[in-house]
């Protein structure tokens, strides 16, 4: 019987207004993979920032126990030294320093107060080769992938020596790939008897890898049970408190002949080296009522396509794109959004909200002409238009006036989603939009693509969840290194083909 | 909810708190001159040129930058307008018009350069500070130049007679009742919860005693001082933009998050030129206010005076990394400043150790800010 490394016991943690946590117990044994799940806003988060001493010792009631002892964690370097490491759910890099740094950022290889460089890089790249990962660690963060940031993101978590290493939503981000990567990672520490606690909202995951799973709802412990005891199902009743029968919910638009988005050889070339090609010689279309899928690994150019269409991308662009049977010039996103395309970023936190703001501000950005008179806004109004996606999506928070920043990250992606839908567009662009989104708002947002796909919208989406481009696309185009090398039709598409394709297997 | 709405005002709270305490030491020290009514009259007018730079500057720093050259721009529109009106015999409205127009443009200038040619806003504003003061002195050519007509003079010395104080104060606090009502009618319209009539009436007859007290007491001495009256209205109509229209929500999402606000379809060039404009163009007004208010324009006028203008905005809880400010939390912050000078000046405290207080005050207020902002996280 393995002896148990970390208890928590009856933890309440209340914010203002909301009591985030009540009375939740959880149980980890020694060298064990554990699992935490629970929908959007549960509390996991919070739970594990309780842990790892963001929240300190007593602002918080309950206890920590730590091999048996009492833990009083007032800052996080003391869950540091007890062992504790954590990965945030939101990146916590410096994204003006490069990878090396970054690693070890705080505890730089020094004597008598001068950094040894060439120590650190030596250190950083073992670390690395340890791992199995492969980054430029002279390269700046803000210069490399979510996906590789992530990486690096859990390379610094282990460079201190832990023996308890929480990773929240580590795989949100990642690629099929990468998460192969990481699993493997995840399974050497198991090796050196390193214990993991994952927070995953991808339960496929938590099946394959994890040795026991703790549900928790509204802020309470639903149970803890042996994997062996669970199917995917079964974590999805416990999480949701009801049966979840399909993933992908049905779909009954029609695709209309409209032919609403249409780009004829889009090229574009890298704004920092014109003579480097981002896309070649891309052409596809979509209509009315039609869902498009396009798939590709990280760095294929799937987000650099929505963009460059979207008026955002600089750099020199060459091709022709049609809305609506009429040929466009899109300089600006203002100009993008004027014709009635609409776009939901990868990036939530870099490129989409304004976290300091609320929920409301946040929601109306992009319609402020909607919900004013004569450049004056009617505030009423927009709490009025808010309230709506809150409850057709499910945001959930006690008021529409919170600041984003304090919602749980499920619920700032689904606040970015009401910003793009109220500006109703004809085309909407969907870069990665269940990222981060538990199971059942995950089928809320299928409803609701589909939906608004029998309003007559045609949708683009960007995504790296295989099953999710195959259980909603009408048609799947693939990516690879900035061209479209295949394109199926719903009946045809399988995920070995989209991998084939995918990782260049298939160029001809 | 009443709960969650302190912890939100809690910034103001704390301004509040010391500018009490700061009035209550002063009058203590200065045997009580400090609230004399003509005292008060006084202080109100040391605030109104900070008080409306700094509403300026709000917009600059919420947008992300910063506006070094409002004191120099302060001083170098006041010059235009004595040059104008003194050696060149213009009417008053016309140099007026002239010195706020040289203001708009100066903002333009700052504007292009940080908006589309890419410079940071503390370079390109550093550069408009040396420009502006140089264009300051050779224009004055290194004179005081005086005095401005009659009509001139008046914008920066005159009172307002009581009786009209009376309605001005009465239709504020009219408009006041009506907008309440309007507030209440719009939440029932959409079917949202009301506070209670209770809350809304209290609140109404709290604000109405201030706005009558205040008269009341400015009408003790010799009125509304007209700088005073012209602050309150460029107050207004700024917190109007800053809160109400696209245009303020634009300039708050810019400085937010500048992605964000780029890829939800703001025009973000353009809205960082209009906060330079604001800016330079308010500065513009502090700077025929100053020359009217001394009847002179002078080679020295504006100099330094961008820091108390920051000051003024930093005191007010103006977050320096941009999106987050307000108005009359600002109006306080320059309240503060100039309470001190006002103050210290009174019970005949030495300049420099002027300078040293106003350091440590300027200090100790955004620390006990960001102390209060951790507490209620
Ligand atoms: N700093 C804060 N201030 C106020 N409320 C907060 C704060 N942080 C979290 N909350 C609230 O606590 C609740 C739990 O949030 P938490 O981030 O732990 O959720 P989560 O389970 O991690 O969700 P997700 O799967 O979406 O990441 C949410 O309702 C959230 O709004
Ligand atoms: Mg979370």
């Amino acid at each position: 019987m393995k002896d148990t490394v970390l208890e928590m016991r009856n933890i309440t943690k209340e914010f203002p207004g909301v009591k985030a946590l009540d009375n939740v117990t959880l149980e980890v044994k020694r060298g064990d993979t554990h699992a935490l799940v629970g929908e959007n806003g549960a509390g996991k988060s919070t739970l594990m920032k309780v842990l790892s001493g963001v929240y300190p010792y007593k602002t918080y009631d309950g206890e920590i126990l730590i091999n048996g002892e009492i833990a009083t964690f007032h800052t996080t370097r003391d869950s540091e030294k007890a062992g504790v490491a954590i990965i945030y759910q939101e990146l916590a890099l410096v994204k003006d320093l490069n990878v090396a740094e970054n690693i070890f950022l705080g505890k730089l290889h020094q004597r008598g107060g001068v950094v040894s460089w060439d120590k650190v890089y030596f250190e950083a790249q073992k670390l690395l080769d340890d791992l199995g990962v492969e980054v430029d660690l002279s390269k700046k963060i803000k210069d490399i992938g979510i996906g590789q940031q992530q990486l690096v993101e859990i390379v610094k978590a282990l460079s201190v020596d832990a023996d308890i290493l929480i990773l929240d939503e580590p795989t949100a981000a990642l690629t099929e790939a990468e998460v192969e990567l990481l699993m493997e990672i995840i399974r050497k520490l198991k090796a050196k008897g390193v214990t993991c606690i994952l927070i995953s909202h991808k339960l496929n995951e938590v099946m394959e890898i994890c040795d026991r799973c703790t549900v928790i709802r509204d802020g309470a412990t639903i149970g803890t049970n042996d994997i062996s005891e669970l199917d995917e199902d079964k974590i999805i009743k416990m999480m949701a408190g009801r049966e979840l029968t399909q993933r992908y919910p049905d779909k009954t638009a029609v695709i209309q002949d409209r032919v609403m988005l249409e780009v004829k050889s889009l090229c574009k070339w890298s704004k920092e080296d014109d003579s480097k090609k981002i896309l070649d010689d891309i052409s596809f279309n979509v209509k009315a009522g039609e869902i498009l899928g396009i798939s590709g690994l990280m760095g294929a150019g799937r987000t650099e396509l929505l963009m460059s269409i979207f008026g955002y991308m600089k750099g020199r662009q060459e091709g022709e794109i049609i809305i609506d049977g009429e040929a466009v010039k899109i300089s600006t996103p203002k100009k993008a959004i004027e014709l009635g395309m609409g776009l939901v970023t990868e990036d939530r936190k870099k490129l989409g909200l304004v976290l300091i703001q609320s929920i409301v501000n946040n929601a109306t950005l992009a319609s402020l002409k909607k919900v004013s008179r004569n450049g004056v806004l009617n505030a009423d109004m927009e709490v009025h238009e808010t309230n709506k996606f809150v409850d057709s999506i499910g945001i959930k928070t006690p008021s529409v006036d919170v600041q984003v920043q304090k919602l749980s990250g499920g619920n700032q992606q689904k606040v970015l989603l009401a910003r793009c839908l109220m500006t109703k567009p004809k085309v909407l662009f969907l870069d990665e939009p269940t990222r981060g989104i538990d199971v059942g708002a995950k089928y809320e947002i299928y409803t609701l693509m589909n939906e608004l796909a029998a309003q007559g919208t045609a949708i683009v989406m960007v995504s790296s969840e295989m099953p999710e481009v195959i259980g909603m696309s009408d048609r799947v185009v693939v990516m690879h290194e900035g061209e479209i090398v295949c394109e199926y039709s719903r009946n045809e598409v399988s995920q070995e083909k989209i991998m084939l394709y995918a990782s260049g297997g298939c160029n001809d | 909810m009443i709960k969650l709405n302190f912890k939100k005002n809690i910034s103001a709270f704390i301004m509040l708190i010391s500018l009490v305490v700061i009035a209550a030491v002063f009058s203590i020290l200065s045997d009580g001159i400090f609230f004399y009514p003509r005292n008060i009259a006084m202080l109100a007018r040391q605030t109104t040129i900070v008080a409306i730079m700094a509403i300026g500057m709000m917009f600059v720093i919420v947008a992300g930058h910063i506006d070094l050259s409002v004191g120099q721009m302060m001083g170098f529109a006041g010059t235009v307008a004595a040059v104008l009106q003194v050696w060149y015999k213009w009417d008053t409205a016309p140099a007026i018009i002239a010195a706020l127009f040289v203001g708009i443009l100066g903002g333009v200038w700052h504007g292009y350069w940080v908006a589309y040619r890419k410079i940071p806003a503390f370079i390109a504003t550093l550069g408009g500070m040396l420009i502006f003061q140089g264009a300051k002195i050779g224009l004055g050519k290194s004179m005081s130049i005086a005095p401005m007509n009659e009509s001139f003079a008046k914008l920066g010395q005159a009172y307002i007679p009581a009786y009209i104080g009376w309605i001005i104060g009465s239709i504020a606090v009219i408009a006041m009742i009506i907008s309440v009502i309007m507030n209440r009618r719009s939440k029932i319209k959409f079917n949202f919860q009301t506070v209670p009539v209770g809350v809304d009436i209290a609140k109404t007859i709290g604000i109405t005693l201030v706005i009558f007290v205040a008269v009341w007491y400015l009408n003790r001495y010799q009125g509304i001082p007209m700088p005073v009256m012209i602050m309150l209205v460029l107050a207004l109509i700024f917190s109007f933009v800053a809160k109400k229209t696209i245009l303020g929500r634009n300039i708050f999402a810019l400085g937010g998050n500048f992605e964000a606000a780029t890829l939800s379809g703001i025009k973000t060039k353009m809205n960082t030129v209009i906060v330079f404009v604001i800016s330079s163009g308010l500065a513009a007004a502090a700077g025929i206010i100053l020359t009217a208010r001394l009847n002179a324009a002078t080679p020295a006028a504006g100099d330094g005076k961008e820091l108390d203008a920051i000051a003024a905005c930093v005191i007010g809880g103006t977050s320096m990394t941009g999106g987050v400010g307000s108005i009359p939390a600002v109006i306080v912050g320059a309240l503060v400043m100039a309470a001190l000078d006002n103050g210290m000046s009174l019970i005949n405290l030495e300049t420099y150790w002027q300078y040293i207080v106003k350091g440590l005050v300027l200090t100790f207020a955004v620390w006990a800010d960001t102390m209060s902002k951790s507490r209620s996280e």
